[in-house]
């Protein structure tokens, strides 16, 4: 949460710095707070935010802090680039559907246990869209940075997509809940929504030979090949995305491994990549003595996109057995079935350490610059 | 609708100026909105199963049990799906797996009011329907119904 912020800074020149230390300062205590909660086992919220829901309201207040310092910022609204349109959604939408998320606190959604799954899915879902809008509003922005074309974020094509991603965001969550007996048209609709995703996968496919040549101009640049490897996972993440948007695939999915899977390979393929490309673009720019360390970023990318990869086939392997497990017409014991999956959990725990070693190696030298730099400072 | 803007622009090479931009993101937020509030006020209609009238939900998420297990095929790995565990394998089973705890999952020391809860809990989430896959049929176009 913190990192988000730290990208409004190299959006723009900040609006005030006031606020956005009072926002750091409120983020931090909250950060604290939770985290001694969670040690002395004190839970009381619900899935990736199962504090306590005191803490909700710090994090709600800073976000808000964010927001205003972000519109401050901005001097008008008009003919901005994409990327703006990005944040400024991610920003908003966050907020929305973290307010949402919260509706079980009163009765009338708690008690409707279905209902009470459906808007809790709903607002996850959402949200993951809007810290998407964030992170690839990041990536875009640093795109052009390292390209030096201002054209392509005001494009119409640029826009397009993003209206096809916000779409996505506000209606396609429903493939979390496709097996929840709800009423049959929020299946239908985030079923229909998400098929509109091939346009940008169709997209990527299509524009496949032009980004290999820019490819090959800017790979000696170390942030460009950090967001490649993004893009490379932008591509696996999302043709596995519309595969479970389809109910009839999904309905063996769902509860499986698969998921996991899924969500790997979105948060560290995609969003660690674009955060560490980021920073790194960063470091280039403050002290240009990361050319010593060139050689084992450059290791630490091969290796945590490799092990990476192990580590999603290994999930996706165990998906595909427990969904054979769960579709069976004669189950063995839930611990058997668990047994069976071990040899993909041993694969997965060895591809995890050398994915944890490889980008060990991206993060040390940059860590060690930036210390470095604040001395020189 | 929304689509046909889209391809509209993108085919004809229209320029996607300022007003088309607004115009856009003014329906999508408005869709999102009246189906968001359309969501919340038909949550009645979502399910015809009764209104969970036991504490148990609140002790379920204090206890964090979804971090081990799923309803409806969301929650953590470790353990099994539990929506429809209260018919199939009864609340005795239930109770001896809460009072005990096994190998993998812990006694959480619960006392006799929670577990008292947390089976009307799992009793209610199981009258709201089946998780179990292979209760669905999957049409030709891809959709799923029970
Ligand atoms: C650390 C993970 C973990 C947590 C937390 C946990 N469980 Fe379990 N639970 C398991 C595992 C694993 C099994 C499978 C039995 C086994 O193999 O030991 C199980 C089995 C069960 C069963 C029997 C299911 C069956 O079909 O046989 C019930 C009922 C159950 N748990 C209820 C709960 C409740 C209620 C909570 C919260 C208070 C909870 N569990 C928390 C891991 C966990």
């Amino acid at each position: 949460m913190v990192l988000s912020y730290l990208r409004s800074v190299t959006g723009k020149k900040l609006y005030s710095f006031k606020l956005a230390y009072i926002h750091l300062l409120v983020f931090i205590i909250s950060t604290l707070g939770i985290y001694f909660a969670y040690i002395s086992g004190n839970f009381g919220g619900r899935e990736y935010w199962e504090f306590p829901p005191f803490f909700a309201v710090l994090i709600i207040a800073g976000w808000i802090l964010f927001l205003i310092n972000f519109i401050s910022s901005l001097s008008s609204f008009r003919n901005q680039p994409v990327y703006i349109w990005m944040w400024m959604t991610g920003i908003i939408f966050f907020l929305f559907t973290y307010l949402e998320s919260y509706l079980w606190v009163i009765p009338y959604f708690r008690k409707n246990l279905i209902g009470d799954l459906l808007i809790q899915w709903k607002s996850n879902g959402s949200m993951v869209g809007s810290w998407n809008m964030l992170i690839y509003g990041s990536s875009i922005f640093l795109m052009e940075k390292i390209s030096g074309n201002k054209e392509t974020s005001q494009s119409s094509i640029a826009f397009i997509l993003y209206f096809t991603g916000l779409f996505n965001l506000m209606f396609n969550w429903g493939h979390h809940i496709y097996t929840l007996p709800t009423a049959p048209y929020v299946q239908y609709i985030s079923y229909a929504v998400s098929m509109t995703e091939l346009f940008i996968i169709g997209r990527i496919i299509f524009n496949w030979k032009k980004t290999l040549d820019t490819a090959q101009k800017n790979l000696h640049i170390l942030s460009y090949r950090l967001l490649l490897s993004a893009d490379i996972w932008v591509f696996l993440t999302l043709a596995l995305a519309i595969l479970m948007s389809i109910p009839g695939i999904n309905v063996y999915t769902h509860g499986t491994h698969i998921t996991v899977a899924h969500t790997m390979g979105a948060t560290i393929g995609i969003n660690s990549f674009i955060l560490l490309a980021t920073i790194t673009d960063n470091s280039e720019d403050n002290c240009s003595n990361l050319l010593h360390y060139h050689k084992i970023i450059n290791k630490g990318i091969w290796i945590s996109n490799i092990s990476l990869l192990i580590f999603w086939c290994s999930l996706i392997g165990a998906g595909i057995k427990k969904a054979i497990w769960q579709t069976a017409e004669v189950q063995n014991s839930f611990s058997m079935m668990m047994q069976e999956l071990k040899p993909y959990f041993i694969v997965f725990m060895a591809a995890g350490i050398s994915l944890a070693i490889g980008l060990f190696c991206i993060i040390f030298p940059l860590m060690k610059m930036k210390i470095s730099c604040i001395f020189k400072k | 609708m929304i689509k046909d803007i889209f391809v509209l622009n993108y085919y004809s090479g229209m320029e996607f100026n300022e007003k088309n931009k607004i115009l856009t993101a003014g329906i999508l937020l408005l869709t999102f909105t009246v189906y968001s509030f359309h969501l919340y006020s038909s949550l009645p209609r979502q399910n015809l199963a009764k209104a969970d009238d036991s504490n148990g939900k609140l002790v379920w998420q204090e206890k964090n049990c979804i971090s081990c297990h799923q309803i409806y095929g969301l929650g953590g790995y470790l353990g099994p799906d539990l929506t429809n565990v209260y018919s199939t394998k009864g609340p005795e089973y239930i109770k001896a797996f809460l009072k005990t705890g096994t190998v993998v999952m812990p006694n959480f020391k619960l006392s006799d009011k929670e577990i008292q809860e947390l089976l009307g809990y799992l009793k209610n989430i199981d009258q709201t329907g089946k998780a179990d896959p292979r209760t669905f049929t999957i049409s030709y176009n891809g959709t799923i119904k029970q």
